[in-house]
């Protein structure tokens, strides 16, 4: 069962209800009623674009902070590889991997070396099983949300392989339970994440029960200290740099591009991703093998809790690919071997979560959707928001569901309101005209 | 009395524009009523294959659509130039279409048999110089 899942949060003190939210939430989860944003969370798909455009940073990520791991023994850092992007040209990915443990964190650990490990494993799924096509890569925790509640044709279709961050996390757990005798309860592996995407994954893992990671903290919100602590160790690092075609795992192109495979995608950004989608679902796309997707359009990188220039931080990726990327970091025959133990399968289905019908009884769910047509033919069908729903269409959903009453819509009050003064005016100057009248007839 | 829905799309010919927008518009209000995934799934290649072969062929169709209870109905009646061997036309691999829509990746003469296996019930009426008129029909249960 799904908890209380959303990993992103309003904050109605702050809300000033400006509605940008509304306007680019790409799968119409916002309203705005009485100037307060109000999330629908049955809609929502964490993928941060609201809190990247809120003009009041009213709109949160619900990351770790540091004090929530006082309860581990030892600490472990799990970086995106999207990190190793975030700071000038100086930095390598091995110098902040030392400076993650000069902020506080009692060590740190590659995840581009298990994204090339993946990368194997995808390969291998590609060449071994026959599963549905094009298959659909799982690790945009937001994409995978957006098939379970739009898509869930196409559940069968997302690739049943674990993500690079969870490898890592088993790897780095396994390793250090060993070295330091401690339980795996002790050992806090925190991810230090892009988006709030990511937290959504680990409070709710797909296929299994639970993450093998204990939280995650925004890039955001260590930037400055771990800039600090990089230029103190003047960007050189104690240990060896990372390698392998798993740094370009975080750009738009970077898991197909470690693929071997021929006729595969690459789409960044949900309105590309929903024609995609849209396209498989109308049996468009079965000569593709594998399409790797991102919610953002610039993928990891371009993350909303990311610092840098999503643009700067791709040339930096690419340029850490060419510099580092031609070396692997893994040895593809073992990673086969372990393939074939299902050290990378996800076994089980992903549930689906579509929304809401209209109504639960199909008869009394069309009555409305006539309704909702009917209450769309009325409106200006111009998008205009200030109803507080994105669009006509959403708001005569609104209406007909009782989310929100006929009036609200401007254009609608303000014909009732002509009407209603006109009906006054006639009424006033049909008394004054009989008053007038009887003004006249006393005279006589 | 069934209760139903009922709405009506005009599909222009050789609008490569907006072609797929009727079908992906059925596909959400089915999704809405809270209909079998699978059953989309069917009614959605078929309304795309027809909605396709209006753009490609014809130059313009209205499609009519109606859902009830039981039944998913739809309708495409379009002007065009009309199909003057139906048998052929219904055939796996058979094709009219040009080698710049083959480059699009239409034209696998796919079209016309690919909605009838997806359809419960189907039927073709074309008079050559006139236009097709198709009947689509799936069943809810």
């Amino acid at each position: 069962m799904e908890k209380n899942t959303r990993s992103i949060k309003i904050i109605d003190e702050l809300c000033d209800g400006h509605m940008t939210c509304m306007r680019v939430c790409p799968t119409q989860a916002i309203r705005v009623k009485q100037k307060k944003a109000i999330l629908l969370e049955d809609r929502c798909i964490d993928c941060g674009e609201c809190v990247r455009v809120c003009p009041t940073s009213a709109i949160v990520a619900l990351t770790s902070s540091f004090k929530d791991f006082s309860k581990f023994k030892y600490t472990v850092a799990l970086p995106s590889p999207a990190l190793y992007s975030q700071f000038g040209k100086n930095a390598t990915p091995a110098s902040i991997l030392h400076a993650l443990t000069k902020i506080g964190f009692d060590y740190s650990y590659d995840v581009a070396c298990a994204s090339e490990a993946v990368s194997i494993a995808i390969q291998e799924y590609l060449d071994r099983c026959s599963s549905p096509r094009p298959l659909i890569s799982a690790f945009c925790p937001a994409i995978v949300r957006l098939v379970q509640i739009r898509y869930p044709n196409l559940l069968d279709n997302i690739i049943p392989i674990e993500s690079p961050m969870e490898i890592a996390a088993r790897e780095v757990k396994n390793i250090k339970m060993k070295e330091l005798g401690l339980k795996a309860s002790e050992i806090g592996v925190i991810y230090i994440t892009p988006c709030p995407a990511k937290m959504l994954s680990i409070k709710n893992p797909l296929r299994k029960k639970h993450s093998f990671i204990d939280g995650a903290i925004a890039i955001a919100d260590i930037y400055n200290t771990l800039l600090q602590a990089l230029s103190q160790a003047n960007g050189t690092g104690t240990r060896e740099d990372v390698r392998g075609l798993g740094l370009g795992w975080p750009i738009v192109g970077g898991q197909v591009g470690s693929l071997k495979a021929e006729d595969c995608l690459a789409v960044g950004g949900l309105t590309d991703v929903i024609r995609i989608f849209e396209d498989i679902e109308n049996d468009k796309m079965k000569d593709i093998q594998y399409i790797e997707v991102h919610s953002c359009p610039t993928a990891c990188v371009g993350g909303s809790l990311s610092v840098e220039n999503p643009y700067i931080a791709r040339g930096r990726v690419l340029r850490m690919v060419s510099t580092y990327g031609s070396e692997p970091c893994q040895d593809r025959e073992k990673i086969r071997a372990l393939y074939q133990k299902n050290f990378f399968s996800l076994p089980g289905k992903i549930a689906p979560h579509p929304v809401e019908p209209l109504d639960k009884d199909i008869a009394v769910a069309i009555e409305k959707m006539q309704e909702k047509q009917d209450t769309y033919d009325k409106l200006p069908k111009i998008d205009c928001g200030v109803c507080g729903s994105p669009t006509c269409m959403s708001f005569a959903e609104d209406v007909v569901i009782g989310r929100s009453s006929f009036d609200d819509c401007i254009f609608v009050s303000m014909k009732r309101f002509e009407q209603l003064s006109s009906t006054l005016l006639e009424t006033v100057l049909k008394h004054s005209q009989k008053l007038e009248g009887n003004v006249e007839s006393e005279k006589l | 009395m069934h209760n139903a829905f009922t709405h009506t799309y005009k599909i222009q010919g050789g609008n490569i524009y907006n072609a797929g927008k009727a079908s992906t518009e059925i596909k959400a209000i089915l999704k809405q009523l809270g209909i079998d995934t699978t059953i989309i799934r069917r009614v959605a290649i078929a309304a795309y294959e027809a909605e396709m072969n209006v753009v490609m062929y014809a130059r313009g169709a209205v499609l009519t659509f109606e859902v009830t209870p039981i039944i998913i109905k739809i309708i495409v009646d379009d002007e065009g130039p009309g199909i003057p061997n139906i048998d052929l036309a219904m055939r796996e691999g058979y094709s009219t279409a040009t080698p710049e829509m083959r480059e699009m990746g239409f034209g696998a003469g796919m079209g016309l048999p690919n909605i009838k296996k997806n359809a419960d019930n189907f039927k073709i009426d074309s008079v050559v110089g006139k236009g097709t008129k198709l009947l689509i029909e799936v069943y809810i249960n």
